[in-house]
């Protein structure tokens, strides 16, 4: 039985549909993130959730009761916002205090409650300051303190880390991972930060211009992508997308791309699925990880199918612990990445090992996954 | 800010907004009465006004009011109309304008591009000059104007209004360029541009917003000046307000208010219709008088 | 022969010195020439015989200069406590997501466009009893109305504060809407979410917020309260009797028709005093960045 549920989500502005017809769940004390580039309708998906937007046609429930007709504050929900959004002619005990006021909490209760949460945070010594006397990371501490002191059924945050620098946001990340295995509360969490939505979630929905593309747990996300664009947007550096043509040959098929300066590309894939070999002749979209297509000596053992081919490397990038290296299979760039200490330079051929059981192939006209 | 209500309170809500609707309207009949009530009346014949309602449409519309004021008017000792001293506002208020903002864009590009030591001070003392009682000034400024031989002319009205706008150009054209990146004037310095040739290619074309701004606020100071044009203007060089204070207070003879409503539109056109063709910039740049940034 | 990069750094002080000795000349040098005119034995021109503080004292005790102060008192506290009231009001009201804001906003602003000459004309007129307001009530059937404050000693001042909330309160909303404006939509949010009303979010958040909007409009409406000339000269001439005279005019008749310079030089000097004991700190604080929200 899931605990957040919604069901065929619509939102009008004006003459636009920014979501159209959403349908997703998530279970008790799951963590679903909600990603997608800037415009696709999460944050307004959040919104809804919220109640700060009424919705245009569907359902919102929580644990099992409709909370579409009711004001934010009756929800029992809490939210905490990329701007932290702190009031700011208040102190930090008064910004987290604020909400249990407004409800006539006692002070001496509200006292308790804020102390407890300042404790869970590490922000006791903060609480007679103003907003603007603290740190970006402060701030954040302060209004998840905020959200948490309301003892929610469902978290909701909106972008929360994209407004703090590259390693504070890495460690908020892992804190914030930790809140939730503690706390044990459901979490929505909208962002466009992709390594942010691997490394947190149970469940990840990617949106993209208010429809939602796929669902399913980060794995699923990753290793099966329902689309192209799911595919191009999981993932950092991207899944190389290669048209190539497919030639039946027995009882599997051959993939081919044409090269500059080589032969062509042909890659061999023996006991392909049905859905592959229908598309004799035709160009369908080969999608492959970097991390599957790597060295000789790095390929993976347990790998059914490895495909091998000399190929010209353009540009080599070390990254530490990896080296990419940079080539073209039909006029596009490709990532392949090797080994730290791998033997390869730029403008020389090196054989590259290409993991045909991570492989993915989708339909160029519809985008849609093969197999 | 948008106040999204649960649903439920939508009845509540319409009836809120529709009361909201009535205060903004009331407050807006608040505003316009006076202009409506100028206008209606300064069409009307003086015989009308003393009868009727000063809020009825004429009964008799005529525009002689309009015409008396303008070229036939008796101001001060002379039946000359309000034309003359239009003409003379006119000539007082573009170059002022013109002087200042100019004087102002090139201050400001100094203050922020060109920093020195006691910049900020310099500028704290030029920004202070707006703030001034210019009863200060009445004296000192009568005698300095009778020392250059500029007292009682045009040209010293606009030397007074220069020196009194300079404060508020400054101010302008300083928190405007101070956001404009200093990148661009050090690569113009690099690739051997002069000071001259940076403000002129590099600044000015980038600076059309805060230009209309500084325009329309001096232009609306100059034009509505009463104290300076009273102080140091003679019959040859009084601008508007003055003239039209004149008119309307005169004691002599019948008081035709039509023409004063008549002479009081007419004084307050040019300002109206900057306000109306660039509502706008105009809030903006009351808006940069008034709050930092 | 200075190089060409010791010229290149002189121009900018170059072409800011010529604005900045104007302000010196007209501003500092006219402050302490006025200061030094208040401790003479000035009459009708301008005389050097030192009398000391003779001037102030003289100053201090004429019922006069008095009934100026405690106008100034009356006009500016109403002035500014009405104009920031009405314009949060305004301003609240505006900022509901009103369909028609780019309509009605104009016209709650186009007043400052006028000069205070021609505000003072329209409503000198409106509130005169034998043809404005009390008139048309007479006509409407309503014989009994009574509205005389512009020609009631103890009143007329209020009909000051009237014409310029009339003229200044538009403006004082702009600056209110521009600063709720700025409020942070999320804090909002965070409000509604923990559960607190409008009313609430706007007392307890929003409000306090607009502080430094308050604080602009204190000091622009106090400056303006206490330059105030030119809406009395209009309005009411300074009566009846002196009924509204301010420092302002109190200044220019002492000086100019009454040929006290002395002591006139010295009120304008006391006038300096008011406006820099307000201004002085606020442009500190700005300058310096002051303790920001």
């Amino acid at each position: 039985m899931s605990f957040l549920q919604i069901r065929n989500l619509e939102k009008t502005f004006g003459n636009v549909k920014v979501l159209k017809g959403i349908d997703l769940e998530v279970e008790e004390g799951g963590f679903l993130v909600l990603v997608g580039p800037s415009g696709c309708g999460k944050s307004t998906l959040l919104n809804s959730i919220a109640g700060l937007e009424a919705i245009t046609g569907g359902s919102i429930s929580i644990g099992g009761k409709a909370i579409d007709g009711l004001h934010p504050s009756q929800r029992d929900i809490a939210m905490v916002f990329q701007s932290y959004a702190l009031y700011p002619n208040m102190t930090v005990a008064g910004n987290i205090g604020f909400g249990m006021e407004i409800r006539g909490v006692a002070k001496p209760e509200r006292d308790k409650a804020i102390a407890t949460v300042a404790e869970m945070l590490q922000i006791g010594h903060l609480l007679d300051r103003k907003p603007s006397q603290l740190s970006g990371g402060q701030r954040q501490r302060v209004a998840i303190g905020r959200a948490l002191v309301r003892k929610p059924q469902v978290f909701l945050f909106d972008e929360p880390l994209s407004n703090l620098d590259a390693k504070l946001r890495v460690d908020m990340r892992t804190e914030i991972k930790r809140l939730h295995h503690r706390m044990g509360t459901t979490i929505v969490y909208v962002t466009h930060d992709q390594i942010e939505a691997m490394t947190l979630a149970t469940k990840i929905a990617v949106l993209k211009d208010g429809v939602l593309q796929q669902s399913g747990t980060p794995a699923e996300i990753y290793n099966n992508p329902a689309n192209l664009f799911v595919a191009d947007f999981m993932g950092s550096p991207a899944m190389n997308l290669i048209p190539v043509t497919i030639k039946r040959n027995g009882s599997g098929v051959s993939i081919s791309t044409p090269r500059e300066e080589q032969d062509p590309l042909v890659l061999g894939v023996p006991n392909a699925p049905a859905g592959l070999s229908a598309h004799d002749g035709k160009e369908v979209i080969f999608g492959i990880r970097p991390e599957a297509l790597t060295d000789r000596d790095g390929a993976d053992r347990n790998a059914a199918n490895v495909a091998e081919s000399e190929c010209l490397i353009e540009v080599v990038e070390p990254a530490g612990s990896d080296t990419f290296a940079v080539t073209r299979l039909g006029r596009k760039h490709v990532t392949a990445r090797l080994r730290a200490d791998a033997n390869v330079a730029a403008g020389k051929k090196t054989k590259l090992a290409f993991n045909l059981d991570k492989a993915v192939f989708f339909d160029p006209a519809s985008g849609l996954r093969i197999v | 800010m948008s106040m999204p209500s649960a649903d439920n309170a939508t009845q509540v809500n319409k009836l809120a907004r529709g009361l909201i609707y009535i205060v903004l309207i009331l407050f807006a009949i608040y505003y316009l009465l006076p202009l409506y009530v100028m206008i209606v009346n300064s069409v009307k014949p003086l015989s009308e006004i003393r009868e009727g309602n000063m809020l009825a449409l004429p009964r008799e519309f005529t525009l002689d009011p309009w015409y008396t004021a303008w070229s036939t008017a008796q101001i001060g000792v002379q039946a000359t109309g309000l034309k003359p001293y239009f003409i003379n506002s006119i000539l007082m208020a573009v170059p002022a304008v013109a002087i200042s903002t100019l004087l102002g864009a090139l201050n400001g590009f100094v203050l922020t591009k060109w920093r020195f030591r006691g910049d900020n001070l310099v500028f704290g003392l030029m920004l202070l000059a707006c703030f001034i009682p210019f009863q200060i000034a009445l004296i000192p400024a009568a005698r300095i104007l009778g020392m250059l031989g500029l007292a009682g002319t045009t040209r010293g009205l606009v030397l007074v209004h220069v020196a009194y706008g300079l404060g508020f150009t400054t101010l302008f054209f300083r928190n405007y360029y101070a956001a404009f990146p200093t990148e661009l004037v050090k690569a113009a310095q690099i690739d051997g541009a002069s000071f001259f040739q940076i403000f002129r290619r590099i600044l000015l074309p980038s600076s059309a917003p805060i230009i209309v701004v500084t325009v329309i606020w001096q232009f609306t100071n100059i034009w509505n000046d009463f104290l300076f044009g009273a102080s140091f203007g003679d019959f040859k060089s009084q601008p508007m307000t003055v003239a039209l204070n004149n008119l309307v207070s005169s004691s002599s003879g019948v008081k035709e208010y039509n023409v004063h409503f008549a002479g009081a539109i007419l004084a307050a056109l040019p300002t109206l219709f900057v306000y109306i063709v660039s509502g706008r910039y105009f809030v903006r740049g009351l808006m940069a008088g008034a709050v930092k940034g | 022969m200075p190089t060409r990069n010791q010229l290149q750094s002189i121009v900018p002080k170059l072409v800011l010195a010529p604005s900045f000795a104007m302000i010196l000349l007209f501003v500092y040098a006219f402050i302490l020439y006025t200061g030094y005119l208040s401790l003479t034995d000035s009459k009708m021109l301008p005389s050097y015989g030192l009398v000391g503080f003779e001037n102030y004292s003289k100053l201090w005790q004429l019922p006069h200069w008095w009934r100026a102060l405690t106008n100034l008192a009356i006009f500016g506290t109403l002035y500014i406590v009405v104009c920031s009231v009405l314009g949060l009001f305004v301003a609240i009201l505006l900022d509901q997501k009103i369909r028609a804001e780019g309509f009605l906003r104009p016209i709650y602003l186009y007043p400052m466009a006028l000069s205070f000459i021609v505000t003072g004309t329209a409503w000198k007129w409106f509130l005169d009893p034998g043809i404005g307001l009390e008139h048309t009530m007479h006509l409407w059937g309503w014989e009994s109305f009574s509205f005389t404050w512009i020609k009631d000693r103890n009143l007329a001042i209020y009909t000051v504060v009237m014409a310029a909330v009339w003229q200044s309160s538009g403006f004082v909303m702009a600056m209110f809407l521009a600063g709720l404006r700025g409020v942070d939509n999320e804090i909002i949010k965070a409000a509604q979410i923990d559960g607190a009303s409008t009313m609430t979010i706007y007392r307890r958040i929003i409000i306090p917020l607009m502080r430094p909007v308050f604080l602009s409009a204190f000091v622009v409406l106090a400056h303006l309260a206490i330059k105030s000339y030119d809406l009395v000269v209009a309005l009411t001439g300074g009566g009846p009797g002196q009924a509204t005279e301010l420092p302002a005019t109190f200044m220019y008749s002492y000086t100019f028709t009454r040929n006290q310079m002395g002591i006139g030089a010295s009120s304008a000097m006391i006038m300096l005093i008011m406006i820099f004991s307000i201004i002085i700190p606020y442009l500190y604080t700005e300058l310096r960045g002051g303790p920001r929200q």
